[in-house]
């Protein structure tokens, strides 16, 4: 490789990591907190049965599995607009994002509370709880160990489908490494380096995941 | 034309699964103090019938009267059923031990969170039964890192922290290894011993002869016979108890 090329990779290295560091990863953790909590609350509507809200969350999940990511976040920041709604690109990035992540959570959270076997609810009952007790103080946390690792995975999924932001003008990871590329025709040398990044991103997650499911098992 | 003793007196108990009857109608009347051991064939509706008394199972008809107050299953309000569980502890036959809570928290939960006990005042009272049952030194221990005889102690000792009035127990010794059968057994005895009232669903016939006030021989989901244990163990009347009776003592 000539000099050239590794003082390039060198420099860029930085370059690309920054928006990693600032955009990427807030934008990751916010989706996935607030998407989270949409999880929670789709998933719970459905199993207590509470009605209207269980058909509503049906709903939604359908929509939004159904529908592709990229397509999500163009009729959000493109498409809106044409009704007067305009956004900035990183929140409209972080709802896009939340509500997608939130509809796959939702149906691991669902399964996981469904999982959970029906005579820790009797238990409950016959201790004098009711329901939203029980759920709330026996059923999510047994389910949420349960739901941890596929939860993992879908934050892990995130990361990489935060790129997808560079389409809305979010100015992320690969936006960057695009702009680098641009300029200085390496896109080989480049996007090797981006998708790096990503790497180490993923894996340092995939290691942290591992330690905490450890340290559940071990609970 | 209930003593002044009664504590449960059950009318006309009815239950369907579907099209298919799996109580056809029982009664019970116990007193305060009572030991009833409820046998019979599996599928006999034991289980149920116990289900049914604290509404883990909806029953279809009945009169339910418990410690002087008059229940009709059949329209039931919830905040009735909240007052006979009050009343009632359970015991399960895989123990059904919050799996997410200590020993302790096993005890104190439901007097914390739905007796509104202070959490101070709940740990005492949970240590407290934690030693009657011979767990003082598993408070802190998850149910995972309990034998099967010990979480079945903890499940005991969960049900009488609440001090109901009835303590209804389902076959709370088949999950166990044989070598553990003998401490829960014990424990169960030390609360017959106290006066505690109880209903007991269970395969230890020996157990049953020596702790029941009174024995019920359930099949096809009709009481067929009850007695003090002497006449259904000793002198049964009816044949299906002789038959039932034959073939649990073959069993070795």
């Amino acid at each position: 490789m000539s000099e050239r090329l590794w003082e390039l990779l060198l420099q860029s290295f930085g370059q690309i990591l920054i928006p990693g560091l600032t955009i990427t990863i807030p934008l990751t953790v916010c989706s996935f907190t607030i998407g989270f909590m949409i999880a929670l609350v789709a998933a719970t509507v459905q199993v207590a049965g509470i009605k209207g809200l269980k058909e509503l969350a049906r709903l939604y999940v359908w929509v939004i599995r159904g529908t592709p990511l990229l397509v999500q976040l163009y009729v959000i920041f493109y498409g809106l607009p044409g009704f007067g709604i305009v956004w900035p690109a990183f929140p409209a990035a972080v709802v896009v994002f939340a509500v997608n992540t939130g509809a796959y959570a939702s149906e691991t959270l669902r399964a996981a509370i469904e999982s959970v076997p029906k005579g820790q609810w009797e238990a409950g009952y016959c201790v004098g709880m009711d329901y939203w007790q029980i759920l709330f103080r026996i059923i999510l946390p047994q389910a949420l160990k349960t739901a941890f690792p596929p939860l993992g995975n879908s934050l892990i999924g995130l990361v990489k489908d935060t790129s997808l932001a560079a389409t809305i003008t979010v100015t992320e990871m690969f936006m960057a490494a695009q702009r680098i590329a641009a300029r200085t025709y390496e896109p080989f040398a480049l996007y090797c380096e981006t998708a790096l990044i990503y790497l180490i991103f993923c894996t340092i997650l995939t290691r942290l995941q591992r330690h905490l499911e450890k340290k559940l098992r071990m609970e | 034309m209930f003593s002044t003793n009664n504590m449960l007196s059950i009318t006309n108990l009815q239950k369907k699964f579907g099209s298919q009857n799996v109580l056809n109608g029982i009664d019970l009347q116990m007193d305060k103090g009572d030991v009833v051991v409820l046998i019979g064939p599996s599928g006999s509706g034991k289980t149920t019938f116990l289900r049914c008394i604290n509404f883990l199972e909806q029953p279809d008809e009945g009169i339910i009267v418990l410690d002087g107050e008059q229940f009709s299953v059949k329209d039931i309000q919830k905040k009735e059923i909240s007052r006979i569980r009050r009343k009632t502890g359970f015991v399960f036959q895989n123990y059904n031990l919050f799996r997410n809570k200590t020993a302790l928290q096993n005890v104190t939960e439901g007097l914390i969170v739905a007796r509104k006990m202070k959490k101070t005042a709940a740990e005492k009272l949970g240590r407290q039964v934690l030693d009657q049952v011979g767990l003082s030194d598993r408070y802190d221990y998850y149910p995972h890192q309990l034998s099967g005889g010990q979480q079945q102690r903890v499940g005991i000792a969960r049900a009488i922290a609440l001090n109901p009035e009835v303590i209804l127990f389902d076959e709370p010794t088949s999950a166990l290894d044989p070598e553990l059968v003998g401490e829960v057994l014990a424990v169960m005895r030390d609360l017959a011993r106290e006066g505690r009232t109880m209903i007991i669903v269970t395969h230890e016939m020996n157990f049953a002869r020596q702790v029941a006030t009174k024995v019920i021989f359930l099949d096809h989901g009709e009481v067929v016979e009850e007695g003090t244990p002497e006449q259904i163990f000793e002198e049964p009347g009816e044949e299906r108890t002789r038959q039932f009776l034959r073939s649990v003592s073959h069993r070795g």
